[in-house]
């Protein structure tokens, strides 16, 4: 209740913000993005380096604020956790504990590299790298406005499929390269566990590719714009679609081995999965990568199904508030409800977690891609008239 | 200038790890190649300007089938002695084999250059390369399209007729009959004498 209170006052404060200073928007999408490779070109650039040095500033105002925000999402999470357990949470380091993730990532980082004798060196010390960086790139083709992307591709949706099978990779080398016997179940487990909810993740999106006939995430969202009724932008809204938003929210948090889902690295279990023999840095890599992925698994559920950088209503003083704001709200929403399913729902049996992948997800997800094609069919192409 | 440097990287990078894919003492260390081999070629797939192609690549091949692979071939326990054993006696179906790709290839390169695969028409450029395959897909190429379709579903259907075989002692959990219990049927109230335990 008080949630819902904060988050209509939140609203109500952006509606205001975005008429008090009209040029809010225009600073997020123009002066703040755009101008990068124009200026350079300005002062007397060739048009390549002016390229490559803009698109270099680009990913470093995506990377470093995705790390703070890394940061504090946890945090964030953490306070998620202890309210539902009725505890208090972080609240030493800093005002109401706010700088927990900085001390904890200080700590980490002085700590001592351990490498284990009978570890494979070299990949032992790739596997967190490959689980960081592949975390990172997924942010290319993110749209956080229209126009505000680093890579606007026409495959974006697929860029992201193949760029977070990457993922798993991460896993399944540390544990392999660990040469100890948990991490090496815990990478068997991710990699069954992965490439069973790709598939079902595979089939959902297609039926959102269907609706808006383009892979571009742009292009995706802008086609929600008045999507149900002509007045609530948002595939998630269209009851062909909603079974599907569920079923990739739910597939999201398996595809980031979150706790319904956390087999990978179930304490009871495996001690901590893939990251047992990891200590100090080579350890925080893999929290960071896995925190990159829950933001973006959010921030995906509010683009596919949600309408992304669009207000919720289709409704003319709604767009006054930049559309980084909305997105972010979005992505705020979706975060609360991983953190707390996190917080209540026991952790799956592996074979309960194959039989929903499989047996449940799949079927499901297949029935509806044929639903949305033959309404499609009927609705947009006069029944196939070819 | 970008253009070629990416080029040679992509190309020397895919041939490097090929060659380390078959020198690797490990097999792991194969396949991993192997993984970086796909990605590569990935990379020079995009520089051709074919961007679908290069997604599905590094979704299809580097996100599933390598990682079956990884998880196949990270579960093998391999004596190297006995697999280096049969090296001179292989060596000539190897060769042949070796012999046969490297044919196909010298003919799909003369090949290349001998005109359009497709109709006279020259490929427009406005056209994404993902419509104009879809196009080509579900017109033209329609019924081979559906037909490796057909043997993709039986090559499936087979792989798990092979591989299933119904153990009786089994037990599985039937999740339909514990969501059908209800508390009348799985729960008895009762209110035992002090001294006696309840009556199964």
């Amino acid at each position: 209740m008080i949630a819902l209170v904060l988050i209509v006052a939140i609203v109500a404060a952006l509606v205001l913000l975005g008429w008090l200073i009209p040029g809010v928007g225009e600073f997020f999408s123009t002066a703040f993005w755009g101008g990068a490779v124009q200026g350079f070109e300005a002062a007397g650039m060739q048009q390549d380096w002016a390229y490559g040095l803009g698109t270099l500033i680009h990913i470093l105002l995506i990377a470093l604020p995705l790390m703070l925000a890394v940061a504090m999402v946890i945090y964030t999470e953490r306070k998620i956790w202890a309210a539902i357990a009725l505890r208090r949470g972080p609240n030493v380091v800093g005002p109401w504990g706010l700088l927990q993730s900085f001390a904890d990532g200080l700590k980490v980082f002085l700590k001592e590299t351990i490498i284990p004798s009978s570890a494979n060196k070299a990949l032992f010390l790739i596997a967190p790298v490959i689980t960081f960086t592949v975390a990172l790139i997924v942010w290319a083709v993110i749209p956080f406005d229209v126009g505000v992307v680093l890579a606007d591709i026409n495959v974006g949706l697929l860029y992201i499929l193949a760029a977070s099978s990457l993922g798993v990779y991460g896993v399944i080398i540390a544990g392999w390269a660990s040469n100890s016997k948990y991490p090496f179940f815990s990478a068997l487990r991710a990699a069954a566990q992965m490439v069973s909810y790709e598939v079902s993740i595979g089939f959902v999106i297609m039926g959102v590719i269907l609706w808006a006939g383009s892979m571009n995430l742009t292009a995706i969202i802008l086609g929600q714009q008045g999507h149900v009724l002509g007045l609530l932008n948002g595939y998630g809204f269209n009851p062909l679609l909603f079974p599907m938003a569920v079923v990739f929210f739910i597939s999201s948090m398996a595809e980031t081995f979150r706790t319904p889902f956390d087999l990978v690295e179930a304490e009871s279990e495996l001690v901590a999965g893939h990251q047992t023999e990891y200590s100090s840095m080579s350890f925080a890599l893999f929290w960071l990568g896995e925190y990159a992925n829950v933001i973006l698994m959010c921030a995906l559920n509010a683009i596919l199904f949600w309408g992304g950088f669009l207000p919720p209503v289709d409704w003319e003083p709604l767009y006054a508030i930049p559309g980084i704001f909305w997105l972010f709200l979005k992505m705020g929403i979706f975060f609360f409800m991983f953190g707390w399913v996190k917080a209540t729902v026991p952790r799956y049996r592996y074979d309960q977690l194959m039989r929903l992948g499989w047996k449940i997800f799949l079927p499901l997800s297949l029935a509806f891609v044929a639903l949305v094609s033959g309404w499609l069919m009927f609705t947009r192409f006069e029944g196939g008239a070819l | 200038m970008i253009g070629i440097f990416a080029f040679y990287l992509f190309a020397t990078l895919t041939i490097l790890s090929g060659i380390l894919v078959i020198f690797a003492r490990n097999p792991v260390h194969s396949v991993l190649w192997l993984i970086v081999a796909f990605f590569n070629a990935a990379g020079l797939m995009l520089l051709l300007g074919a961007e679908f192609i290069a997604l599905l690549l590094v979704m299809v091949y580097v996100g599933a089938v390598a990682v079956l692979f990884l998880f196949i071939v990270m579960m093998l326990d391999i004596d190297f002695a006995k697999l280096r054993s049969g090296f001179t006696r292989n060596l000539p179906i190897g060769l042949l084999i070796a012999l046969v790709l490297l044919a196909e290839m010298l003919i799909a390169i003369t090949a290349a250059n001998s005109g359009p695969l497709i109709g006279d028409q020259p490929a427009s450029t406005a056209q994404s390369n993902l419509s104009a395959m879809g196009e080509l897909m579900y017109t033209r190429y329609l019924v081979p399209f559906e037909l490796s379709g057909i043997i993709l579903l039986v090559a499936m259907i087979g792989a798990i007729v092979l591989t299933h075989r119904d153990r009786g002692d089994v037990r599985g959990q039937k999740i339909h009959h514990q969501v059908r219990r209800d508390p009348e049927e799985a729960i008895r109230m009762t209110t035992p004498e002090s001294g006696k335990g309840v009556e199964l």
